[in-house]
């Protein structure tokens, strides 16, 4: 079985209909169970929940803490290459865009990484566009081992490997998994993937599923809010999320929350998602699925941020650019693939955590 | 002859087979299982299945139980 | 929609299984059954004492129930696999309990030799429902091997010391998706009404009843409080939300965003 059997299965549901017809009462009834079916996740995404999200936040907070204590997991991302042989229309690394691009050597990797891990964090994300010919495999292993040489995580988020090419990375170091869907909407996943391999949907949708039988510790999923109606996605994206930790309950499965932010002249996102529309998401996430990590990074303002701390969230970004060779190119936001809001530095959010009472942590296990 | 009946020894005389063995000891038919040397044997064979001498029977039958 | 339990291809309405051991006399299991409308009954296999012949238990059983043969006696998986089978030749159904008890000292199961027997029982057709330690990661062992139902203990056998295992088996009806009974050690009503609360598929009571001052009543009382748990489980909004009211609000700064 795969996901897209379940996907399938909801699909004809009638969600929206279900969506429309949550009164507040029904919010009031399920509130107090410590157990929620896909169903009543879905009535906390309706709009009637959006009227409870103060009651919501409480219980979100009190599970959060419960399950993980005061501490959050501090990571930064480290964009290796902008080669990308894709038209995702609402992406800055898009290969219509006609700008120069750029591919780390191995030197300033290992630059970058130094000015990184000098920080103390111990946690990275790599990312590169999606170019199988610019950036393969191999070149892939190669950065991962120079990376171990600085930190004690390192996730990937790069186009979808098979199974085959996961257990290399995996065998070299590799612990997380990084793959957002994008949206779980097929229509709308097919128009905004105009060419390249990345319109291949299912065989993104099990990417997930394919490292996790290879033993990847850690995935992380997610959908891109605003290319859809973030109710449908998120339902999706909490249901794909509880398939994956029941399915490999020794791995540890995490959601980011990526609202699309400003990149390209051209896209700007179809459905709005406001800033009580992902509190209501996350707040939902984590009532449904209370030992699920969430993942908040700089897309979003230093303000929204500290506000949603509280409420679910176990690890944010810190020190984020999103351009290659970022940290120590100078010159953050050329030719970045989203704008970032937080600025802030890794001394910056420390603070913050340790004034609010959260242990700041930058490393979480040896390898 | 010698027959090994529920983990006992006993002698049995002037029985050639099951049915006259399961006679002998008046048990109700409907009521019991029967194994001849580990095997299960049903009813409508207890007639055919000829003993010898050092045979295992087993002769179990329902009791209360949880 | 009747709420009924599906096991194998039966749909069952009475949630409360009855043993048939330790009665003080064999003719009350019929007025226990008939008394509580039992429709799952379980029974076990010994070796015939010639001398003694005991009364045939099936005699006390009305038709209609489904008979559960337990492996009561079973010291391995080998021992409770000969065991259905002889069940099976008795020719009353294919539903096995599988009990196999290598520690006489508590009589706690062995849940490994109880998964081999699982095994290979399903491969032969019967309806495999095991006794176990409560134990999610076994319990997803049980459904892999085809198990119909898996059924935790609430605590020791005979010993009518309740639900002790309520945290364990709270998790396996979460995340089995096949029935929990919960199986020895329920001693009163109340807690069978807890197991069903729980969300449990049913319980299966035997001591308690059949060592009360009067079985009969005790079995009414059982049946009743089943019910009252099932009811209860079916329409959990009775809950009352644990939180008191507003300290500092968490959702404050989402003020003016509407």
């Amino acid at each position: 079985m795969s996901f897209i059997d379940l996907i399938k299965k909801y699909e004809s549901t009638g969600l929206h209909e279900r969506l429309d017809s949550v009164t507040e009462k029904d919010i009031e009834y399920l509130l107090p169970k410590d157990i929620l079916t896909p169903m009543q996740f879905l009535s906390l995404l309706s709009p009637a929940a959006s009227d409870c999200l103060e009651d919501m936040a409480k219980k979100a907070h009190r599970i959060t803490l419960k399950n993980f204590g005061k501490a959050i997991q501090l990571y930064t991302p480290i964009y290796i290459s902008d080669y990308c042989d894709n038209n995702c229309i609402y992406c800055g690394f898009n290969v219509n865009i006609k700008r120069p691009r750029k591919k780390l050597t191995m030197d300033e990797l290992g630059r970058e990484a130094r000015y990184i891990a000098d920080t103390g964090l111990k946690h990275i994300l790599v990312l590169t566009g999606s170019s199988r010919s610019k950036s393969p495999l191999s070149y892939i292993k190669e950065c991962v081992k120079v990376l171990k040489r600085y930190f004690s995580s390192i996730s990937i988020e790069v186009y979808p490997l098979t199974e085959e090419e996961y257990k290399e990375l995996i065998d070299e170091g590799v612990d997380g998994l990084t793959i957002y869907q994008e949206t779980y909407n097929r229509a709308i996943y097919d128009n905004v993937h105009i060419k390249g391999f990345k319109r291949d949907y299912l065989f993104r949708l099990d990417a997930a599923e394919r490292a996790l039988r290879k033993r990847v510790r850690v995935v992380n999923i997610g959908a891109l809010l605003g290319l859809n109606k973030w109710r449908e996605d998120g339902f999706y994206v909490g249901l794909h999320a509880k398939y994956l930790q029941d399915k490999f309950p020794e791995a540890e499965i995490s959601i980011s929350v990526p609202r699309i932010r400003p990149q390209t002249k051209e896209y700007s996102p179809q459905y709005e998602v406001s800033d009580r529309d992902i509190t209501q998401l996350i707040l939902a996430f984590r009532l449904f699925l209370p030992r699920i990590g969430i993942t908040l990074s700089t897309r979003e303002s230093q303000e929204l941020r500290d506000n949603l701390l509280p409420l679910g969230i176990t690890k944010i970004s810190a020190d984020s650019t999103t351009a290659v060779g970022g940290h120590t190119s100078g010159n953050k936001e050329e030719f970045e693939q989203f704008l970032i809001s937080d600025k802030r530095s890794v001394p910056e959010i420390r603070r913050l955590l340790l004034s609010r009472g959260y242990q700041p942590v930058l490393k979480d296990w040896i390898n | 002859m010698i027959l090994r009946i529920n983990g006992e020894e006993e002698d049995i005389a002037g029985c050639d087979n099951l049915l006259e063995l399961i006679n002998t000891k008046r048990l109700k038919r409907e009521a019991i299982v029967v194994e001849h040397n580990r095997r299960i044997v049903l009813k409508e064979r207890w007639r055919e299945t000829v003993l010898s001498e050092k045979d295992n029977i087993e002769i179990v039958s329902f009791v209360g139980g949880g | 929609m009747e709420d009924t339990l599906r096991i194998a291809d039966k749909s069952i309405k009475n949630r409360l299984f009855i043993g048939t051991g330790k009665f003080p006399d064999k003719s009350l299991v019929r007025n226990v059954l008939e008394e509580s409308q039992a429709e799952v009954v379980t029974v076990a296999l010994r070796r015939v004492d010639a001398d003694s012949i005991d009364e045939n238990i099936l005699g006390h059983i009305p038709e209609s129930c489904i008979i559960m043969i337990n492996t009561s006696g079973a010291r391995d998986a080998d021992e409770a696999i000969r065991i259905a089978r002889l069940g099976k030749a008795m020719e009353c159904g294919n539903w096995i309990k599988i009990e196999v008890i290598s520690d006489n000292k508590y009589l706690l199961p062995d849940n490994t030799e109880a998964l081999k027997a699982t095994e290979a029982l399903v491969k032969e057709g019967f309806t495999v429902l095991p006794y176990m330690s409560p134990d999610l990661s076994m319990a997803k062992r049980f459904v892999e091997a085809g198990a119909a139902a898996v059924m935790p203990l609430g605590s020791p056998i005979g010993s009518n010391r309740g639900l002790k295992t309520e945290e364990l088996v709270r998790i396996m009806v979460n995340e089995i998706d096949i029935p929990v009974i919960v199986d020895a050690g329920i001693g009163w009503p109340s807690e069978a009404a807890a197991c069903m609360e729980l969300g449990c598929g049913a319980v299966l009571v035997n001591t308690a009843i059949a060592t009360a001052d009067d079985p009969v009543a005790a079995a009414r009382a059982f049946s009743l409080a089943v019910i009252a748990g099932r009811t209860a489980y079916l329409n959990s909004g009775m809950a009352v939300n644990e939180d008191a009211k507003p300290s500092s609000p968490l959702t404050g700064f989402l003020r003016d965003d509407k």
